[in-house]
């Protein structure tokens, strides 16, 4: 990683990024995440004047899914110019440095940016047994994660599994992992879910910071409400479907054919709150949806754990495991309840005692 | 926790539990109840004609001369709420969706616009009753908490179902969550409380029958 110096429209003009193409991203941007129009223009005057931040990306208990997304998403594309436009001093995958010479490189990006930095973290941190479950040149996830927050500006949690937990924190979550959220209390920290999270999401909220200096309006998750406002199921083309009763029974009957709506096949759109439908994916091609299959809830909280991917919302999350167990208990609780009643009534009868004319004159 | 984590809640754990509670609690109160017995009747068995404990199933079901006019009110609205109540829990599609999912069992459903009409004369039904309650001072004061909370336990199921079903009000999330959890709270309330006699009144009105045979009372 190299960590020349220079404002990011410098670094995006010497890799053949027009101005025009510039303004247009930025009014894309600013667009997308509902500025008024005038703040295209600001947006792109900011942003060229910025100078290109220092990100230190932490990768803890997570799949590189995210990484993968952003980088690898759809080439090239402004997206992947801002981001190859920031100074990233740290990344286990993308940088060359192995070792000791990559954790020395940590240390001085911390050192020479100290309070300016961004720290961005996928993956979950596990806190069970000492955070033995992983570790990077020896360190616990947690104590790196720690050590890097303190001069950190801000951090950018990047998909679900350092916004919520996400694979990992699935029942019985066996490391004991937690969200970044859950360990950073004193810093910002923004929510970038999705499993992986839409590339345009990750560089907007970037993009957001370098600009104005100020992270995006969040809503109770921490996620940008630019992007994360509205559910997949109010923005779903399908939804006038589901308003008219039609839905796809099966993956290939006459309704999936026909695009109705994918809510009884398990969609779960309707609790989603994502972008994926308007922005959509591969450069805009389409989304789960699009293709035919329904939504997972991958930016909502333990979606793992909420049941079955194809067992519809309304419908239970898994079948009951708890009726033999039920009914065996309550035969054995009232078996006993009416041993008890019988053995009452058997004391009573026994300890009857007869009166006579005689006993009622004493 | 927001309306999507109720859902996963009322259709997660939630739902496991109350079933667990409604089941454990039914199969002890139907043992409990049928081994108390009786003490057995030395006297000689009278004969009546036919089946007493059958016919009472029928007879007690229909009102006794003259109450009709002095509690008309009563009868109509706690049929109407009774024969409503079983057709909508019955004969809605999504219902007998959720048990062909959770038992196999499926069987025709009514039309969704019907099921709408007879959920809202559910609900009207259920109103009239509770102010027919609350205005006679005699059912008034016979009142316990028991009989509040069996009836509130009663009516919210129909009523978050009529508001997600319809999509009114609150965000379809919200009201099927609700409609969930106050189904929840009905199976978790029912075996012990009076809304046990959804099991129990056909065999009790079978032995009242059968005991008035036995005495020699022609029903």
């Amino acid at each position: 990683m190299s960590k020349e110096s220079g404002l990011l429209i410098a670094n995006l003009a010497r890799q053949g990024v027009s101005r025009r193409t510039f303004m247009k991203y930025c009014a894309t941007l600013a667009s997308l995440m509902a500025l008024p129009p005038a703040a295209g223009r600001a947006f792109a005057e900011a942003l060229a004047k910025a100078p290109r931040p220092s990100v230190i990306w932490l990768s803890f208990q997570e799949c590189t899914g995210c990484t993968e997304s952003i980088t690898r998403s759809h080439a090239p594309t402004l997206e992947g110019l801002i981001f190859d436009s920031i100074s990233l001093d740290y990344h286990h995958t993308l940088m060359a440095a192995a070792g000791e010479a990559a954790e020395a490189a940590r240390a001085a990006a911390i050192k020479a940016n100290w309070g300016k930095y961004l720290l961005v973290v996928d993956g979950s941190v596990p806190m069970k047994d000492g955070g033995v479950y992983s570790t990077i040149a020896g360190i616990s996830n947690h104590d790196m994660l720690m050590a890097t927050v303190k001069g950190a500006a801000a951090i950018v949690a990047v998909g679900t599994c350092a916004a919520f937990g996400g694979l990992p924190k699935a029942q019985p979550n066996p490391t004991g992992a937690v969200a970044i959220s859950e360990l950073v209390k004193d810093k910002p920290v923004v929510n970038i879910p999705g499993c992986p999270p839409i590339p345009v999401v990750m560089t907007g909220v970037l993009a957001h910071y370098l600009a104005f200096g100020t992270l995006p309006e969040l809503d109770k998750l921490g996620r940008p409400l630019a992007f994360y406002g509205e559910t997949i199921h109010d923005r779903c083309y399908r939804r006038p479907f589901y308003d008219q009763g039609k839905f796809a029974k099966t993956f290939d009957d006459e309704g999936a054919r026909k695009g109705w709506c994918l809510f009884e096949l398990g969609c779960k759109g309707p609790v989603t709150y994502n972008v994926c439908a308007t922005t959509k994916w591969n450069d805009g091609t389409s989304f789960p949806i699009e293709s035919g299959h329904g939504c997972l809830g991958c930016s909502e909280p333990n979606f793992w754990d909420a049941g079955g991917f194809y067992r519809a919302l309304s419908m239970p999350a898994e079948p009951l495991k708890v009726a033999a167990k039920a009914v065996a208990i309550g035969a054995a609780v009232g078996v006993a309840v009416a041993f008890s009643n019988r053995t009452k009534k058997t004391a009573a009868r026994t300890g009857h005692q007869t009166a006579t004319l005689a006993d009622l004159e004493k | 926790m927001d309306a999507a984590q109720l859902l996963n809640w009322v259709r997660g754990a939630g739902l496991q539990l109350a079933v667990f509670i409604f089941l454990l609690g039914t199969v002890w109160r139907l043992i409990e109840i049928y081994s108390l017995g009786r003490k057995p009747d030395l006297a000689e068995a009278r004969h009546v004609s036919g089946a007493s404990g059958w016919h009472t199933l029928w007879r007690r079901s229909i009102p006794i001369p003259g109450m009709m006019q002095r509690a008309g009110l009563t009868y109509i609205a706690g049929y109407g709420f009774h024969i409503g109540l079983a057709a909508v829990v019955l004969l809605f599609a999504p219902h007998i969706r959720l048990i062909h999912d959770l038992t196999g069992l499926s069987w025709p459903a009514l039309p969704s616009p019907f099921v709408d009409l007879l959920a809202v004369m559910t609900l009207v039904a259920m109103l009239v009753v509770l102010a027919e309650r609350l205005r006679q001072p005699v059912k008034r004061f016979l009142s316990t908490f028991e009989d509040w909370l069996t009836w509130a336990v009663t009516f919210l199921p129909v009523l978050t179902g009529y508001l997600a079903a319809r999509h009114l009000l609150l965000p379809y999330t919200l009201t099927l969550s609700l409609h969930i959890l106050s189904v929840e709270m009905l199976l978790v309330l029912l075996p012990f409380t009076k809304l046990f006699h959804a099991f129990t009144v056909w065999p009790s009105r079978w032995f009242n029958g059968d005991a008035h045979g036995r005495k020699g009372v022609a029903v």
